[in-house]
């Protein structure tokens, strides 16, 4: 067995020094090490992007990093977000606009909608179904999704709960 | 889902890497890992060593240097996306790189993974191709510059060698060149079924193609056909047509040799009308 | 009086922990001592197993158990049933893990548990299997040919049922009395679910008191504890509890009982430890059973009127390589028996030949049947309007069976209890303005774009359903529901369904049912699902059912809670029982407002029983059991528009709308996602899935780097409205609406897909619509038409 490497990670604001053996992927670190099982694994092929995090502020796919790569990093996951009582709008979007049904890809749905917003706040529909290209949802047929990355866009431009097409 | 076991050692410096690299032949550079990590989950890769090389300093960047664009390995695809002096000096990148699987993909993958890993369906090396670009490559006794056309060998191999590093990208600044990327993605993977790159400079045109084959190459029958020529929708159109044979094409579920090559005459129509903005 | 909830679009109270990723799906827990087990698959489809070796495996450091299908055999493990049967089946078994021959890619031949996922999944690879691969067959065309390989070999023909329903010769003689037929050859495409959760079983077994609990994906754990304990494990109903936490969708696919659950029940015992299984996608494409995989000859003849007199369909349905829980009902009764769709046809005849393959099995996906019998309908309908030179809109309303003409018999077994199908047609036609759109198309004509307009009226049966119909036509087990409501002391209300939410919003629509029904607020009632262990008996959710049939037991348990409650009125205020109304939130005599009691003080009371009804029961708690009288039959109209890029054969989505009827609609946002989803999985069957197989039985679309899934980008901003025509039959009357979308969206898209491509001569093609198949038949098609 491979010897196991020493890193240092900041979580959602939480340092933490672990001890991982090279091939922990970085979402079962997140998942099995720190218990952070808002972050999901929908494929093995790296496509459907359910395990999509933020590192060093950008979106990745953490099933296709390995932890030891994320050593000095500072991670985001959809628990560090927002919470119940203070909401991402992002988060508040998915919400209010019926944005997901089983629930499963939507931490991952909603952390790359939300580097999408960091990058460019104020999406086209069409800009905002090329950046979920690599998000899949089998529930939704994507309609509340794009309307809740709207919502999202609006409420941080100070258009309070307005969506797009209403 | 689990990888086999490995070590990991991260470089700090090109040295470092080029040295790790020596002693252990059989170990893998992890630059982006958006193509090794997925080969290494479903155990069709098992490298004893991954010697990371993603935070090299000395391999990131994109800067101008007299009339050449230089590009470090390690520059993410974001970097190239968003890159300011790209978007002046060499659009044709950040346009196709902005194709290049999806937004997650981009904030990890580099250029220099993706053409030293050869993948015969990845949008960059079309470009590299009809850019004439140089890849630098620094080995154990010093570096060389290969041309892009000679890099790419065949399906996932190239020019480097054992103990090689690809460590830049050379690409000529061509004032006033205009350029474009058609690309045909594949409907589930959004690899490119069929991608052309066209840079049109003064009278010349380049052109090259990436998915079709067995590695990128130029479209040197359309290149004769059209350079010196006046561009015209009427020209462009009858240029386009039975570029490659379909005979020695790639074949799979999305598409047939003989589609293939069709939609290489189609791709390369609509490269050259955006570039010569038709 | 607290405001009416029925129809209001409620924010879900089941999304905030989604959001916050505080969800709790099977696969994120953890329990002391758990340990992990992964499978040993056969990569063929069709091999003998000589030898298994596993001593390698075995003596891996962190290995605990290698577990064969012998093994589990001796120990008395059973055969996974069947939960549908027809006349002269054949059920040959299947156990968890196969110990002769693996009978597809997939099939499991060792299970290792170990400490860790990682060590699993090392040691599956070091278990030496010596397979003599054997020649298989994957087409349920070519497995009925003679020599193909056989399945299961004492089922030589692979022939596992066959099935009719109709007067054919009725039919027969329509059709050579016809004025025009159309014959069609068709394939519906295999398709592969596709939750977004990978299936995920854990299993704890409790040694002191010989109890069982299994967490599992699923969208019926009762099913699972009954196929378990009753007929696999013989374990003691009542000492496996199944559990089905957050389930990331189903879509039919965590309907069945699989082999994991079992191993991972059978593992816990042996090692006396939490035994955990996750899939891998892969994993997934291989083993959850897929959908569709229908060949088909239909046939429609007309008269001169253009009625349509007679509709004929001969199909083989591939069922893949076992039974699994539903699979002989789908292809037969889910199929057949909606032949008829929204139209008056006098004489139907369906004939199913069910083969068994050397393919993942077969079973309910979406729809179930209705989508291929919409599809295959739908499409003969567009075929036969072009055929007589007819819009295909004007073919359809002059067959649609009229609204005075319900309850409606088909000749199909069917009666449709209610529907208003021309309304609804024309509501959609003119929000889409259908006119203008044919005029644009003729424009577009002209200067070489090629737009299709798709339009379906389509009809359902759901609400599954009346039992003993369905017992008759050969369901093992009943199709009722049932609710527990049980009122708290302090007014809070406990309501326990036997049916599921795994995406359909239960815990906010059923609440809000119950809420108006009670008269309270609807942050008083908590919907309790999923666990065996908590609710009363049921059957999980399925075939549009939640909302007719589980939904229907909610109300009518809480109309006895409120029957009850005017009893404690009426002694605490001295009145008659007859006399007590129950109106704005509060129990009172009629025209006396100020002798009322409220909920609150009626549930204390019934709690204390201190100044009591003698005669009545303390307690404030009701059980209902519903069995419907009928299907529910939910119906609309969609219409899709598409363009094709005659260049490179790219079919793009360019609107979709819809116009659906499933009564009253209880939570319009819930309803609309319902519409919304189920369009795109219809988008995708007709545009982008299959499962392929190459004639060795290999999947050559197992993952999704090969397995399109529709992407935000391959979709569109879907405009969607509704009609109300109420179920007569049932409390709310409401009906289902979590298929619907699938049922139309697919036969839409390929109407509109082919529509487009009617300038090229070209009549039909088969899904999915991929842009090389366009591109061909383009290439092939008649060239002069093309610029008419």
């Amino acid at each position: 067995m491979a010897e196991k490497v020493q890193i240092k990670v900041v979580v959602n604001g939480v340092e933490h020094h672990s001890e991982v053996e090279p091939r922990l992927l970085l979402v079962h670190y997140l998942r099995e090490t720190l218990g952070l099982t808002g972050t999901h694994v929908g494929c093995d092929t790296s496509q459907c992007g359910a395990c999509t995090v933020h590192l060093d502020g950008q979106a990745v796919k953490s099933c296709t990093l390995f932890a030891v790569q994320a050593d000095g990093s500072s991670i985001t996951t959809i628990e560090g977000l927002g919470s119940v009582d203070s909401l991402h709008p992002v988060q508040e979007g998915f919400w209010e606009m019926h944005g997901l049904q089983c629930g499963f890809c939507t931490p991952g749905m909603i952390m790359a909608a939300a580097d999408l917003l960091n990058r460019n706040p104020q999406p086209s529909e069409e800009e905002i179904r090329h950046a979920l290209e690599g998000n899949l949802c089998r529930c939704t047929g994507y309609h509340n999704i794009v309307r809740a990355v709207q919502y999202a866009a609006n409420k941080m431009a100070g258009k309070v709960g307005v969506a797009a097409d209403d | 889902m689990y990888t086999a076991p490995f070590s990991y050692k991260k470089a700090s410096n090109l040295s470092e890497a080029l040295s790790l690299l020596q002693q252990n032949p059989e170990a893998k550079l992890l630059a982006g890992g958006h193509s090794l990590i997925p080969a290494m989950k479903l155990r069709l890769a098992a490298p004893p060593l991954l010697i990371d090389i993603s935070k090299v300093a000395e391999l990131r960047g994109i800067r101008r240097e007299g009339d050449t664009l230089v590009i470090g390995a390690m520059t993410t695809y974001r970097e190239l996306e968003t890159s300011d002096l790209l978007k002046e000096l060499c659009p044709i990148i950040p346009q196709a790189v902005s194709l290049i699987g999806d937004p997650m993909v981009r904030t990890k993958g580099t250029i220099g993974g993706s053409l030293a890993h050869a993948d015969p369906a990845a949008d960059l090396p079309a470009s590299m191709l009809a850019l004439e670009a140089r890849i630098k490559i620094q080995g154990p006794s010093g570096s060389r510059v290969v041309e892009a056309e000679q890099f790419f060998t065949g399906m996932f191999s190239t020019a480097l060698g054992e103990g090689e590093i690809l460590t830049e990208v050379h690409i000529p600044v061509r004032p006033g060149a205009r350029m474009a990327y058609a690309k045909f993605p594949h409907p589930a993977s959004r690899y490119a079924v069929v991608g052309v790159a066209v840079v049109l400079d003064g009278n010349s045109v380049r052109a090259a193609v990436t998915g079709a084959g067995e590695h990128a190459m130029r479209l040197t029958k359309l290149e004769q056909a059209l350079s010196g020529q006046a561009l015209s929708a009427e020209s462009i159109t009858a240029a386009c047509q039975g570029l490659l044979p379909a005979d020695n094409l790639n074949h799979d579920l999305a598409a047939s040799k003989e589609y293939r090559a069709h939609l290489v005459d189609v791709m390369a129509k609509r490269a050259l009308l955006q570039a010569a903005g038709l | 009086m607290a405001e009416k909830l029925f129809g209001k679009a409620m924010k879900r109270v089941e999304d905030p922990r989604f959001i916050t990723g505080t969800g709790n799906y099977t696969d994120d827990m953890t329990l002391p001592g758990m340990v992990h087990a992964a499978m040993v698959r056969s990569p063929y489809a069709h091999a003998r197993i000589k030898k298994i070796d596993v001593s390698k495996a075995r003596s891996h450091p962190g290995v605990l158990a290698v577990i064969t299908g012998q093994e589990m055999k001796d120990a008395g493990i059973n055969s996974i049933p069947t939960g549908w049967l027809h006349p002269g089946i054949k059920t040959p078994p299947h156990y968890a893990i196969t110990f002769d021959k693996a009978r597809h890619v997939g099939d499991i031949v060792a299970a290792v548990i170990a400490e860790t996922r990682q060590i699993a999944e090392d040691a599956a690879q070091l278990v030496e299997v010596d397979y003599e691969p054997l020649p298989a067959v994957s087409l349920g065309s070519d497995a009925l040919k003679p020599g193909a390989p056989a399945v299961h070999d004492d089922i030589p023909d692979n022939i596992c049922f066959t099935w009719s329903i109709g007067d054919k010769e009725a039919v027969d003689k329509a059709f050579a009395s016809a004025y025009k037929t159309v014959k069609l050859n068709l394939r519906n495409n295999r398709l592969v679910p596709n939750a977004m959760e990978p299936r995920a079983s854990l299993a704890q077994y409790h040694k002191a008191s010989d109890e069982y609990t299994l967490w599992t994906t699923s969208q019926n754990p009762h099913i699972h504890r009954l196929l378990i304990a009753a007929f696999i494990m013989g374990i003691p109903e009542h000492k496996l509890r199944v559990i089905a936490p957050d389930v990331g969708g189903g879509f039919g696919s965590k309907i069945y009982q699989y082999p994991e659950e079992i191993i991972v029940l059978y593992a816990a015992k042996k090692l006396g430890r939490p035994v955990k299984w996750t899939a891998r996608r892969s994993e997934s494409f291989v083993t959850d059973s897929h959908g569709r995989d229908h060949e088909t000859v239909a046939e429609m003849a007309v008269d001169q009127n253009g009625k349509i007199t007679a509709v004929r369909v001969n199909t083989i349905a591939n069922l893949g390589a076992y039974l699994t829980t539903f699979a002989p009902a789908v292809p037969t009764y889910l199929y057949g028996c909606l032949l008829a769709g929204t139209y008056t046809t006098p004489h139907i005849y369906c004939h199913v030949t069910a083969p068994f393959t050397h393919t993942t099995p077969v079973d309910a996906y979406r729809g179930a049947g209705r989508p291929e019998a919409t599809y295959l309908l739908e499409r003969l309908v567009d075929v036969m309007a072009h055929e007589l030179g007819m819009d295909p809109v004007e073919f359809r309303r002059k067959n649609l069976i009229p609204p005075d003409a319900f309850p409606y018999q088909t000749p199909v077994a069917l009666q449709y209890d209610s529907g208003n199908y021309e309304a609804n047609l024309d509501k959609a036609l003119e929000l889409v303005g259908y006119k203008q759109l044919r005029q644009q198309q003729e424009e577009w004509r002209k200067q070489g774009r090629y737009m299709g307009i798709g339009v379906v009226t389509y009809i359902e049966a759901c609400g599954l359903a009346p039992s003993a119909l369905v017992g008759s036509l050969g369901a093992q087990a009943g199709q009722w529901e049932s609710a527990l409501v049980r009122v708290m002391p302090t007014g809070k209300v406990e309501v326990f369904t036997g049916t599921h939410s795994h995406g359909q919003g239960h815990e906010t629509a059923f609440a809000q049912v119950v809420a108006d029904e009670l008269q309270i607020p609807v942050e008083d009632v908590v919907l309790v699902h999923g666990d065996t262990g908590r609710m009363p008996y049921g059957w999980g959710s399925y075939g549009s059912r939640s909302a007719p049939t589980g939904l229907s037991a909610i109300v009518l348990a809480t109309r006895k809670i409120i029957d009850k409650s005017k009893k404690i009125a009426a002694h605490l205020l001295e009145a008659a029982p007859e006399d007590i109304v129950h109106e704005d939130g509060k129990f009172m005599v009629k025209g006396v407002p100020d002798k009322a009691k409220t909920f609150f003080e009626i549930a204390l009371q019934a709690h204390l029983a201190h100044n009591y009804p003698a005669d009545l029961e303390p307690g404030l708690e009701a059980t209902h059991f519903y069995d419907p009288k009928n299907f529910v039959y939910p119906f609309g109209t969609h219409i899709a528009v598409v363009e094709v890029d005659p260049e490179t054969g790219k079919v793009r989505l360019l609107r979709y709308l819809s116009v659906d009827d499933c009564g009253p609609v209880i939570n319009p946002l819930i309803a609309e996602g319902q519409v919304h989803g189920g369009i795109a999985q219809g988008l995708g069957q007709a545009l982008l899935e299959e499962a392929v197989y190459d004639k060795e039985g290999q999947i050559l679309s197992g993952n999704f780097l090969e397995y399109t899934l529709p992407r935000a980008d391959d979709m569109v901003q879907i405009e969607h409205d509704h009609t109300v025509t109420p179920c007569p039959h049932n409390p709310l009357g409401v009906k289902g609406i979590g298929e619907a979308g699938t049922i139309a969206s697919t036969a839409a898209i390929a109407n509109a897909v082919m529509d487009a491509l009617r300038p090229f001569g070209i009549v039909h093609l088969d899904m999915p619509y991929t842009p090389e198949k366009i591109w061909r038949a383009i290439q092939h098609s008649r060239p002069a038409q093309a610029a008419d």
